[in-house]
């Protein structure tokens, strides 16, 4: 039978057992959306921007496993998708994105709504190209899905011009690929793994570091029997939270520029580094050449690009997480460590990270209170200090879950990719937690997470700052609030007078903001109104419930390693 | 730091050039030169591609050209047995009788063939190895300065079919 590109791009989506769609139509995509009208099996969520959109399909994708799918026109709605790619691209998140582009007999003619989105996303995504010819769309389509979720995730771009998507031609969507330059890593080097399971046993202040790749690859469990079989603490990154549950014995924390001490004290005093799923981000090691001195690294990873690109390693694995660690339970050892989780556990009990030093409504007593009343929730955050206090709180085991922007840090990420979250899970809890910055940034997406009646539960933390980089301008710049006060109007001068005594009110009226959407809004700026307010926020199941917090205006990130500076120099009090 | 050597098989597709050097720029490794030809299989296009670089970078450059999708096969020419050529003309203007005898004389002695020449001006051809090239440059640099137009076509390389080593 013949069909026409955009009716075989709706066949091959649902052979991809496509079930949501992020799209947002124009001119060159319009073929393909009416392709969709009316098809059953597939939920097309019309998001009110496209970097939501990217961001709603990469919280679709994280929270439930499967392939966050998007939809766009060609030319501003092509470009718009850039940053959700590249935040997709470093968290390894599977995403296929359409993109509309002008027929072919028009590209290169600067025609209307014309760009090279192929040649713009080139460096911040996994795969990206044109279809140039009718009957390479299905080809493409498949490897697409199977590029993005193998081997190492991540985003992948299809751009269909318009002739394409009407010119007829074989229904046929291929069951099978065969990519002759890509050959995702399967399996594992055995005499690796023993040499790996040799040099831990022989250890005797050895710790492992887990980052995101353990939680990617679905190896919690395996990493818990790991730990337990072998004694040896667990760290995680950022992205590697959750890997193991946090109230865990064996787990100390996060390490990194805003990781605990005792996490930072047992990267630095380690003799074996066995790390598993990360590629030593500068925000994870601090000053290079005194990262983990003392230690042998191990360190597995499913892209030989990150293994001895930013440490130098002395074992290198190349795999997938969960099978490095299958065949590291099939040759266990157990090394001799005597008093080292004691040790590390005095040091956590010794300098736990708290906020005890600021009063009243801290955002560690708000994200306390979730770790409360939410046990089966998906937390979403934004960028900046709402997300590192949210990563220094938050506990996880395997009925709560983080999504977070790790590797790009994008600001407007948090609550779109909760809408996607929510989407994936309608049975879970899922709460966003945004600063009063970040959530300007895709604030339109409330008429979004109302259209769809998705009750999604917001928390702005309100300090009236870009309070990240105003942290970093009151301990490292002197004080100079440069371009950080978002209360801020022309008439207070050049330089703030009198920070917090004559300030004008705050813009927008949040709870108001809220309402004008016909969402709910409530604004708490009481420790003790925040359990009502999530109560509230929880029967609310008609639309989403914004919550906003009125922080301390000058609270911060503790503790922090300044940039440049080793994993030992952080400031744990200021 | 070393001077590489790189044979890199791709598909032969747009934008896959652009892909290559992209990767190179992005990741602020250069590269010294590249060549760029459709192979016995027209699907596929091979490249040679010169960069100096110190090992660590080196080992990096060859991952991520293999973790692109584009790409199917990286070989590392540096250390094994190969030929490589590079072509250069050299256009001379200006001649006299004694200097198209001694342009005569250069190109005997360096084996390059004089593939044009008019009343005042001689085209010289030379498919060299890449540090040949550069003597002859240099040589008819000195000989008549400010007088030559040079133009290179980056070096191709094969392995070597009898040689084992790398002499």
């Amino acid at each position: 039978m013949k069909m026409n590109g955009a009716q075989l791009f709706v066949k091959a989506l649902k052979e991809e057992g496509v079930d949501t769609l992020f799209a947002y139509p124009g001119g060159t995509a319009i073929d393909m959306f009416d392709a969709l009208y009316g098809v059953e099996g597939i939920d097309v969520v019309l998001p009110r921007h496209e970097q939501a959109l990217v961001h709603e399909a990469d919280g679709y994708a994280r929270s439930t496993g499967k392939v966050g799918v998007c939809l766009v026109t060609s030319g501003p709605g092509a470009t718009n998708l850039v940053t959700g790619i590249a935040t997709a691209n470093y968290d390894s998140v599977p995403l296929v994105c359409f993109t509309g582009q002008v027929p072919t007999y028009l590209i290169g003619n600067d025609a209307f709504q014309e760009v090279d989105i192929v040649g713009i996303v080139r460096s911040i995504c996994k795969y990206a190209v044109t279809v140039r010819d009718r009957k390479d769309l299905g080809r493409i389509i498949k490897e697409a899905f199977y590029i993005a979720r193998t081997g190492k995730p991540g985003p992948v771009l299809v751009d269909i011009p318009k002739d394409i998507q009407l010119e007829m031609g074989s229904d046929e969507y291929p069951s099978t690929v065969s990519i002759r330059g890509y050959k995702p890593s399967e399996g594992v080097h055995v005499g690796q793994v023993r040499r790996a399971m040799a040099m831990l046993g022989k250890a005797k202040h050895p710790v492992f570091l887990i980052g995101g790749g353990v939680n990617i690859s679905h190896a919690q469990k395996e990493l818990q029997e790991l730990a337990e079989r072998t004694g040896v603490p667990v760290i995680t990154t950022i992205m590697g939270k959750g890997a193991i549950a946090t109230n865990h014995p064996l787990y100390i924390g996060n390490i990194g520029i805003h990781g605990n001490y005792a996490s930072n004290k047992a990267i630095s005093e380690c003799d074996v580094l066995f790390s598993i799923g990360t590629r030593f981000n500068d925000r994870i090691t601090g000053k290079i050449s005194e990262f983990a001195k003392k230690a042998k690294i191990i360190h597995v990873d499913i892209d030989s690009a990150s293994i001895s690109r930013n440490i130098v390693v002395d074992i290198p694995i190349v795999a997938d997480a969960k099978t490095a660690i299958q065949t590291m339970l099939e040759n266990i050892t157990k090394p001799e460590i005597g008093d080292w989780v004691k040790e590390i556990l005095e040091w956590k009990a010794a300098y736990p990270i708290q906020m005890e030093n600021y009063k009243g409504m801290t955002p560690e007593k708000i994200i306390r209170k979730i770790n409360e009343l939410f046990p089966s929730s998906i937390v979403v955050t934004d960028v900046g200090q709402n997300q590192l206090w949210t990563t220094q709180y938050l506990e996880l085991d395997q009925n709560r879950q983080l999504l977070t922007s790790g590797g790009l840090g994008t600001m407007g990420y948090g609550f779109p990719a909760a809408i996607g979250a929510k989407l994936g899970n309608p049975d879970k809890d899922v709460i966003c937690i945004s600063g009063d910055g970040g959530m300007q940034m895709n604030i339109q997406e409330m008429a979004t997470a109302v259209a769809l009646e998705l009750p999604v539960i917001i928390c702005v933390l309100n300090n009236g700052y870009l309070g990240n980089v105003r942290q970093w301008q009151e301990m490292f710049l002197d004080g100079r609030y440069s371009s950080t006060c978002l209360k801020y109007r022309r008439r207070c001068g050049r330089d703030c007078a009198d920070p917090d005594k004559c300030c004008p009110p705050y813009t927008p009226d949040y709870v108001k903001l809220a309402e004008s959407y016909d969402a709910k809004g409530i604004r708490v700026t009481k420790l003790e109104g925040i359990e009502a307010a999530f109560q509230e926020a929880r029967s609310n199941q008609a639309g989403p419930t914004l919550i906003e917090f009125i922080i301390e205006r000058e609270a911060n990130v503790l503790p922090i390693v300044p940039g440049g500076k080793a994993l030992s120099d952080m400031i744990m009090d200021c | 730091m070393k001077k590489r050597w790189i044979c890199l098989f791709v598909e032969n597709q747009i934008g896959v050039l652009t892909k290559i050097a992209g990767l190179f720029s992005s990741k602020a490794y250069n590269i010294d030169s590249i060549t760029v030809g459709e192979t016995e299989d027209q699907t596929i296009s091979r490249m040679t591609i010169g960069l100096t670089s110190d090992d660590q970078t080196f080992e990096q450059v060859k991952k991520q050209l293999n973790r692109s999708v584009e790409v199917i096969k990286v070989v590392d020419y540096t250390e094994i047995p190969t030929h490589m050529k590079e072509i250069l003309f050299v256009k001379i203007s200006s001649c006299n009788r004694e200097d198209k005898e001694e342009i005569f004389r250069i190109a005997n002695v360096f084996g390059c063939t004089v593939t044009d020449y008019d009343k005042n001006t001689v085209l010289l051809e030379c498919t060299q190895t890449e540090g040949k090239n550069n003597d002859i440059i240099r040589l008819l640099q000195s000989c008549f300065p400010n007088r030559i137009e040079v133009v290179r076509g980056g070096n191709v390389a094969i392995e070597a079919v009898s040689r084992k080593d790398n002499s």
